[in-house]
């Protein structure tokens, strides 16, 4: 019992303290502040400003997905089957990426793409555009640079189910004659589907709670909605609606992942 | 046997992930010799001035030091926490261990923005008591980042306990140890590696920690990820980019001199 009370409280209680008591707090506050009841509420799901930004980012979110998981199937694709040789080159290209501060990644993006950034740079110097193009604070901008943070993050997923996935049946297919591309489409592609589906799921849940990406390559353009709530206690105070659009995040992603549980549970069992 | 051998199209599609993924990283090595003071390219006049400022400007000195503080100290007090947490679930299996588990790893998966507003408020409240531990101060920092880096210590430490031989907890609790000699004498001697690789983890997400610390700090604590952010916001700072250089090469070689050292331990099997 005392070694319960010295081992496993602190952490427990460090948390219950600093956290959960806090979080607690913003719940009470999501219904009280302004107004008692779910008022923060019906303003958060009816109101323009939020539900545009809710809107933006959900639509954003999946293109964002779509581009990191497919972008991350072909590469993880060549970093599980590829030669010796290739293994350690594409290895290279998805960890020093993986390692390296958001920061700096979206400053990266930013000089890449901005008016005087390298791209514009480049095309001007070809002739091919007379004036730059504007590249940031947009929504392609945001795209770009979220599905760059995340494309690592998709890799994790997809390389596992690859290495699950039995040889003998590929070499079964290929001994009755199997096109490699039929191989592909029909045996591998569908035995990584737990990979693509998790990865899915996990960018999923990464890129709606994105704060810093967005706000720099975004530019104020394209808010969403982690910015939103940035803005809500900062900009223009507004406790309560900040601590409901965080409580219907909370909820949204709690929900995607005890889908992704239940359904790991399921085939782990 | 390799029956799907990455062809010419899978290749070529990773070639440009590949591309796409490192592009960033190597745009910003022209615009940090850049002669001006907003984010160009160098035309024809490379300059230094940028690293210069890194090492003669005190503000970024004084941001290291915070950095290095907080990083140590938050890693230090979250492995400690973490350890004695995933011993004691390890040593008693309590009822309700995976609720427990759970609990803990919370701030892990709760979006970020969400854990940054519940330890603002929290902060906030903390303020009113006392000027260690509270808004803007290092105590308050290091409170925050421990909170969003114990669940990755308790993952890491759960991993190196899981392959712990329980035989010899029991054989040192029948010849008459006590908890504390089979806390310290037994079980922590034999994770250590565990409770290395978990400090160096947290160290680096403390180190990289931008989303929270944004909330949580001003104008008195600044960390380097905050200071790179106040460049990156305002007006675009040359700064950062020489300052990401010298970060992208510190991870480059860490991840090339990692992939040399397993290629040559896999060839000396």
């Amino acid at each position: 019992m005392r070694a319960f009370l010295f081992l496993i409280c602190p952490v427990l209680l460090f948390l219950g303290v600093s956290y959960l008591l806090p979080f607690l707090g913003i719940v009470q506050l999501s219904f009280t502040d302004p107004d008692p009841g779910l008022t923060q509420y019906s303003r958060v799901l009816t109101e323009d400003l939020p539900t545009g930004v809710i809107w933006r980012t959900l639509r954003l979110c999946v293109m964002v997905t779509a581009v990191s998981v497919s972008c991350a199937y072909v590469i993880t694709f060549l970093w599980v089957r590829g030669s010796p040789l290739v293994r350690s080159i594409t290895e290279l290209c998805i960890m020093i990426p993986f390692w390296i501060s958001v920061l700096s990644r979206a400053f990266g993006w930013l000089s890449m793409l901005s008016n005087r950034g390298l791209l514009n740079t480049w095309l001007q110097d070809m002739g091919l555009i007379d004036s730059a193009i504007q590249m940031t604070r947009n929504e392609f901008a945001v795209v770009v640079g979220m599905s760059h943070y995340l494309i690592p993050f998709a890799v994790f997923p997809l390389a596992t189910a690859m290495r699950n996935v039995d040889e003998r049946v590929l070499t079964a297919a290929d001994g009755m004659g199997a096109s490699r591309l039929r191989i592909f489409w029909q045996i591998f592609l569908p035995m990584t589907s737990s990979g693509i589906l998790g990865a899915t799921l996990l960018v999923f849940v990464f890129s709606i709670g994105f704060y810093v990406t967005p706000a720099l390559l975004g530019g104020g353009q394209s808010v969403l909605v982690a910015e939103l709530i940035y803005l809500w206690i900062f900009q223009i105070p507004q406790w309560g609606m900040a601590a409901a659009m965080s409580v219907v995040l909370m909820l949204g992603v709690g929900g995607i992942l005890y889908v992704l549980m239940r359904r790991y549970g399921e085939m782990a069992r | 046997m390799n029956r799907l051998r990455p062809g010419i199209i899978a290749t070529l599609l990773s070639g440009l992930v590949a591309v796409f993924l490192l592009m960033p990283l190597i745009a910003v090595i022209p615009v940090s010799f850049t002669s001006r003071r907003y984010l160009s390219l160098p035309n024809g006049d490379w300059s230094w001035r940028h690293y210069a400022a890194l090492f003669e400007d005190a503000e970024w000195g004084q941001s290291l030091l915070t950095s290095v503080q907080v990083g140590v100290l938050a890693s230090f007090l979250a492995v400690a926490l973490a350890a004695a947490f995933c011993i004691g679930i390890w040593m008693l299996r309590p009822r309700g261990a995976g609720l427990m588990t759970g609990f803990v790893l919370l701030p892990m998966v709760a979006p970020p923005v969400v854990s940054s507003l519940t330890l603002y408020f929290f902060l906030n409240k903390m303020a009113r008591w006392n000027d260690i531990i509270a808004y803007d101060k290092l105590g308050g920092v290091v409170l925050a980042h421990m909170v969003m880096v114990v669940p990755y210590a308790v993952v890491v430490i759960m991993v190196s306990l899981s392959q712990l031989d329980r035989r010899m907890d029991l054989a040192a609790q029948s010849m008459g140890a006590n908890v504390p000699t089979r806390v310290f004498g037994v079980i922590l001697p034999n994770i250590r590696f565990g409770l290395i690789g978990a400090f160096f983890l947290c160290f680096l997400l403390s180190w990289d920690e931008i989303g929270v610390t944004l909330f949580i700090t001003s104008v008195e604590t600044i960390t380097l990820p905050r200071r790179m952010w106040m460049g990156l916001r305002d007006n675009v700072d040359p700064s950062i980019a020489a300052l990401s250089v010298l970060l992208i090469c510190v991870v480059t070689l860490l991840v090339v001199v990692r992939a040399a050292m397993l290629m040559r331990k896999e060839r000396s099997r």
